[in-house]
């Protein structure tokens, strides 16, 4: 799977009440949930994201609480990755489990500015600068986190019945 | 080579035989719990499945306590969902407001998670119980949908952070002073690891302070908290535990990431400043910080030991003219106990509100948010910014003590000065 879009760049340590303010979490459709999408710093940035963009965020983005809400208002707004110097546990793990990638590359982070164009290449575990020309490498995922890139995110996964027995030792 | 506790439980629930840090597995889950925020979106994701098989339906709880008693007819909405898929798939554990209280505090008290267990739950405190000596730890709604479907859930095995506390805190010291301290001192190292706390300080704290400082290891990116059971958490179990449980240690030569030695015997009491529960000073550190609202609840001190030292430090005294305090019991059972001690009606009569068991403030959810420009000081686990309420208000965190005392005084301060 490859990925191009424009980044919008964010500092250490977002947190689940900046990506989305708790006393919005009585509703659940994410097309509601993305109106609030980072709305404690950078509000209506969601009627500025395009189809694609890349979030590039700092060191431990998506702290704090393990709302889903987070991730989904990510990608309802639009987003097709978030790229970070590294993440909160909950927030990667969630993020993967509804298909969208969560990418580790520090090294992307320090040199790209927001507005850059950037493409993923998510298999091959390398992404570009399209302003510098400068690639970068990534771990790669693990085949399991590929597939539920793939697929979609869990629930399809193991709807397909894939998932616990591909994941046996 | 030896195993950490953390190791112990993950390698039996894995059904594999070694250990490899950053590895993933899958494991067995012994108990789950979701709230009237993340079982929503679970429940929708399984609605959309044609009659699906779900697991574990023993092994849930459905804990409605955020917004509820409902706020509002979107909450209300949530937690009638939550309430009809129970009916629908017959799950035991579906907690009724009135007989619900915050669910980190609930489920030890009814007995539900024990030492040994692996236990996941779509809240990020669901770390609380590694107090317990269990490996527990938060995940999102989708996790839970998956772990209804399958019986399965995936990790990275963590490696272990030791912390040593050495020394006897010192009055008006307590589990809270040590993790806020902790997290101070841990920067980033303890992100994906587990943090075992140890060493005989841990003898003096009772199972609420054990608790405070599980609930907070995710402050520091931490996948699990863990204490090894001894005498005080077998004295907690009896008569509550609802399942055999089987107790296990880390060995002698097992392997660490790191070993931290804290001694806290000269500790004073801690304060978060804004916006971040690491942004730590001792009290005695602030200066002059006026405060608009105290808040005594949350999963962290909602316990009836943080009520009971809170109301010691007001009884006889009132709450001053610029504060508004606010004191929330974390389950029906601790008010039940507040209530018979006394311990509401000190409050009542020193000006505060006593709240029913929710969140509800901790999160800027209901019963209590700030207005802009507002400072709160709270015994809950969050001070991110706009936690409480509007964006432009500010939240200190602190221990029981300290809230208690900085809302007779009208400013952050020793809980010595009221005594």
């Amino acid at each position: 799977m490859k990925l191009k879009g424009r980044v919008w760049c964010f500092g250490d340590d977002i947190d689940t009440d900046i990506i989305i303010p708790a006393r919005y979490l009585n509703q659940t459709n994410p097309e509601d949930l993305k109106k609030h999408l980072f709305e404690p710093i950078r509000p209506e940035l969601y009627k500025k994201i395009a189809p694609g963009d890349i979030i590039l965020a700092g060191e431990n983005f998506g702290c704090g609480s393990s709302r889903e809400h987070a991730p989904l208002a990510i990608k309802a707004a639009g987003i097709s990755a978030v790229i970070a110097k590294s993440f909160a546990r909950i927030f990667y793990r969630n993020a993967l489990n509804i298909g969208m990638p969560v990418i580790v590359c520090p090294e992307l982070t320090e040199d790209t500015q927001e507005g850059d164009i950037v493409v993923v290449d998510i298999e091959a575990g390398e992404v570009r600068n399209c302003r510098t020309n400068q690639a970068y490498t990534f771990p790669r995922f693990e085949d399991f986190m590929i597939g539920l890139i793939n697929t979609g995110g869990l629930i399809p996964c193991i709807l397909k019945g894939g998932f616990i027995n591909k994941k046996k030792e | 080579m030896g195993l950490t506790i953390t190791e112990k439980i993950l390698v039996q629930h894995a059904g594999i035989k070694t250990v490899t840090p950053g590895q993933h597995i899958l494991v067995d889950i012994d108990f789950m719990v979701a709230n009237d925020i993340t079982a929503p979106l679970f429940i929708k994701i399984l609605n959309d499945i044609p009659e699906p098989e779900l697991k574990l339906k023993d092994r849930i709880a459905l804990v409605p306590d955020h917004f509820a008693p409902n706020k509002d007819i979107k909450s209300a909405e949530n937690v009638k969902l939550m309430r009809e898929f129970s009916r629908h798939f017959n799950i035991k554990h579906f907690f009724e407001t009135g007989r619900c209280g915050i669910e980190h505090c609930l489920l030890p008290e009814k007995g539900l998670v024990l030492p040994g267990e692996l236990v996941c739950g779509a809240d990020s405190h669901t770390c609380t119980y590694g107090a317990l000596g269990s490996v527990a730890f938060g995940v999102g709604s989708t996790d839970i949908a998956g772990a209804l479907l399958s019986g399965k859930i995936w990790l990275r095995m963590p490696e272990t952070i030791k912390i040593i506390y050495q020394g006897k805190p010192k009055r008006w010291v307590y589990g809270k002073d040590l993790i806020l301290f902790t997290l101070k001192n841990l920067g980033r190292d303890a992100q994906y690891r587990t943090l075992e706390f140890s060493g005989e300080t841990i003898d003096y704290l009772d199972m609420a302070q054990r608790f405070t400082i599980c609930n907070m290891v995710i402050e520091s990116g931490a996948k699990n908290g863990i204490i090894e059971p001894d005498e005080t958490t077998r004295n907690y179990l009896k008569n509550r535990a609802q399942r055999k449980y089987r107790v296990y240690h880390s060995d002698s030569d097992a392997r660490y990431y790191d070993i931290k030695i804290y001694d806290i015997s000269n500790l004073d009491p801690q304060v978060a400043l804004p916006h971040s529960p690491s942004n730590v000073k001792s009290v005695n550190e602030l200066g002059t910080i006026e405060i608009d609202q105290v808040f005594i609840g949350s999963c962290t001190n909602g316990w009836f030991e943080d009520l009971k030292i809170a109301a010691e430090i007001i009884r006889d005294k009132k709450v001053a003219d610029t504060v508004r305090l606010i004191v929330a019991p974390a389950t029906p059972e601790i008010y039940l106990t507040a209530l018979k001690e006394g311990i509401l009606e000190t409050f009542v009569r020193a000006g505060a509100v006593i709240s029913p068991p929710t969140c509800g403030p901790c999160l800027g959810g209901h019963m209590g948010v700030l207005a802009s420009g507002e400072r709160a000081l709270s015994t809950s686990n969050r001070n991110f910014l706009g936690r409480m309420g509007h964006p432009d208000s500010e939240v200190y965190l602190c221990n029981p003590a300290v809230a208690s005392a900085s809302a007779v005084q009208g400013r952050i301060c020793h809980p010595e000065e009221v005594l």
